[in-house]
């Protein structure tokens, strides 16, 4: 009776283990289209691979001593790890420790290439401004420059969700603010995301990028998106009773209609 | 009677009768008609972009709706200026019917909704989705409600004159405004800047023009009898 239940316990474990390798698809996240989604898709499966690996093996083990254990004679002692519970405990640290810090290893160039190294110089930079509950972005329009934020100018109603000043501030009279997110294809893009109130969060899922914005603080992203399309941008930070609605759309475009399109904004300022 | 105290109670009864009726009949209404104008250049309006709203954007996709801080029209007009009686006001009726204010299409309609004070009005929720008006007073008491799709209208109402600047939680392009007067005699340009008061007695009034980003701006009337006086109001514009 209880062998049975050690063998139902690894018959459940590779059972369920097998029906998520076969239909794997079926839970993973969408084809990525950027330049470093290939190295986090490849650090998520090893990651997966690693903790499965020794999930089945811990599963089948407990099986085993279930097995092992059952229908004894009273008096029986099973077999003990050598040296006691001391040394079995420094021996699960140790084993748990390694494959944790040979993953993060292993993970570290591509967690370097997002996060730690800088955009390229050549990269288009758009200013991203979360609050609730929609994203607005922003481009430098003609004259290449951002025109100064004055939080004391956002005027929602007419369209001024930055804060910008063009009479006075000359840099911000060309700045062209969109709803949408639209980039172009195969070029570095740098945004900065900030927060109008509380905090907000930038994700792409697709593009393999997942970014707190936390109010008070510039956060620098960069990123190249791999193909066109169009994706959604949804906020994963709590934010509000809006929150299950506040999205935006990413367009990633061929380079020329980019061009096209940004033209078309311009002309409108 | 005697004869000699006849003319006399004639007379006496003949000029009270005549002041009666003077006194009874109401004085003849005058009407203020004119236009509110600009000069310079307004800013820019812009295309309002609803994406994030996908039922908005489709709906307005042909069109897209514009931001609606300076309305103007031919002619240098300006649409949504409230003009009202400020000072001198006389023959003001208290408020007798509910207005309504709808939120269709991802806007505000009416964009400016004049009403007096204690007037009673309605909010309804025309879209298949949730909205959240949310009017910001600052002399009056500050609320905001959730409509979800469905949500029968609901009736409000202010006890302060006051510009309520109003806003959508859900929908940061959404803007109206309620202006809260506390006369009768007011009203609101259309879209050929036309705008038009009557029910005023005889008497000197002043006039207020308002409009969201030009601020206000004041002339004074005299009304003589059921006459129709003209004025314009000329708002100085400038580009930012």
């Amino acid at each position: 009776m209880v062998k049975a239940f050690g063998a139902v316990l690894v018959v459940i474990t590779l059972i369920s283990t097998a029906f998520f390798v076969f239909h794997g698809q079926l839970y993973w996240l969408p084809e990525d289209a950027s330049a470093h989604g290939h190295g986090i898709d490849h650090q998520l499966m090893e990651t997966m691979m690693g903790s499965g690996f020794l999930f089945v093996l811990s599963q089948i083990v407990l099986g085993l001593f279930v097995w092992q254990a059952a229908g004894r004679k009273e008096g029986w002692k099973p077999k003990t790890f050598p040296g006691g519970p001391k040394p079995m405990v420094i021996a699960a640290i140790v084993l748990v420790g390694v494959e944790i810090l040979t993953l993060s290893f292993v993970g570290s160039k591509v967690w370097a290439a997002v996060y730690l190294a800088p955009a390229s110089p050549q990269a288009l930079h758009i200013d991203v401004q979360a609050g609730q509950f929609a994203f607005y972005f922003r481009y430098a329009g003609a004259d290449g420059q951002f025109g100064g934020l004055h939080p004391d100018k956002i005027d929602e109603g007419s369209g001024n969700f930055f804060g910008l000043d063009p009479r006075n501030d000359v840099a911000a009279r060309d700045d062209v603010v969109v709803a949408s997110l639209t980039i172009p294809v195969n070029r570095p893009i740098l945004l900065t995301l900030h927060s109008k109130d509380v905090i907000h969060s930038f994700y792409v899922r697709e593009l393999r990028i997942h970014q707190d914005i936390v109010p008070g603080l510039m956060i620098p992203m960069h990123f190249t998106a791999t193909r066109t399309g169009k994706f959604e941008i949804v906020c994963t930070q709590l934010c509000g009773l809006g929150h299950y609605q506040m999205k935006a759309y990413l367009e990633v475009l061929p380079e020329d209609q980019f061009d096209q399109w940004l033209k078309q904004q311009e002309a409108q300022q | 009677m005697k004869t000699k105290y006849f003319l006399p109670v004639l007379l006496v009864l003949l000029v009270s009768a005549a002041l009666a009726a003077m006194a009874v009949a109401p004085p003849a209404a005058g009407t203020v008609t004119g236009k509110v104008t600009y000069t310079g250049t307004p800013p820019k309006m812009k295309p309002i972009d609803m994406s994030k709203e996908p039922t908005c954007a489709k709906e307005h996709a042909a069109n897209p709706v514009m931001t609606e801080t300076v309305v103007t029209g031919p002619g240098n007009t300006v649409e949504w200026a409230v003009v009202y009686v400020s000072a001198g006001d006389q023959g003001s009726t208290p408020p007798s019917k509910t207005l309504r204010f709808d939120q269709k299409g991802c806007q505000y309609i009416p964009h400016v909704l004049p009403m007096q004070v204690d007037q009673n009005f309605e909010i309804a929720n025309d879209d298949p989705f949730l909205h959240n008006i949310h009017p910001l007073p600052k002399l009056n008491s500050e609320w905001n409600k959730s409509q979800p799709p469905g949500t029968p209208a609901f009736t409000a109402k202010y006890d302060k004159a006051e510009f309520i600047s109003v806003k959508c939680n859900v929908h940061p392009w959404m803007h109206g405004y309620f202006v809260v007067l506390p006369t009768s005699h007011y009203a609101v340009t259309d879209n050929s800047g036309s705008f038009s008061i009557s029910g005023l007695p005889p008497g000197k009034y002043t006039l207020t023009a308002w409009q969201e980003q030009f601020g206000t701006q004041t002339q004074d009337v005299t009304i003589a009898g059921g006459e129709t006086k003209n004025i314009t109001f000329t708002f100085k514009a400038l580009p930012y």
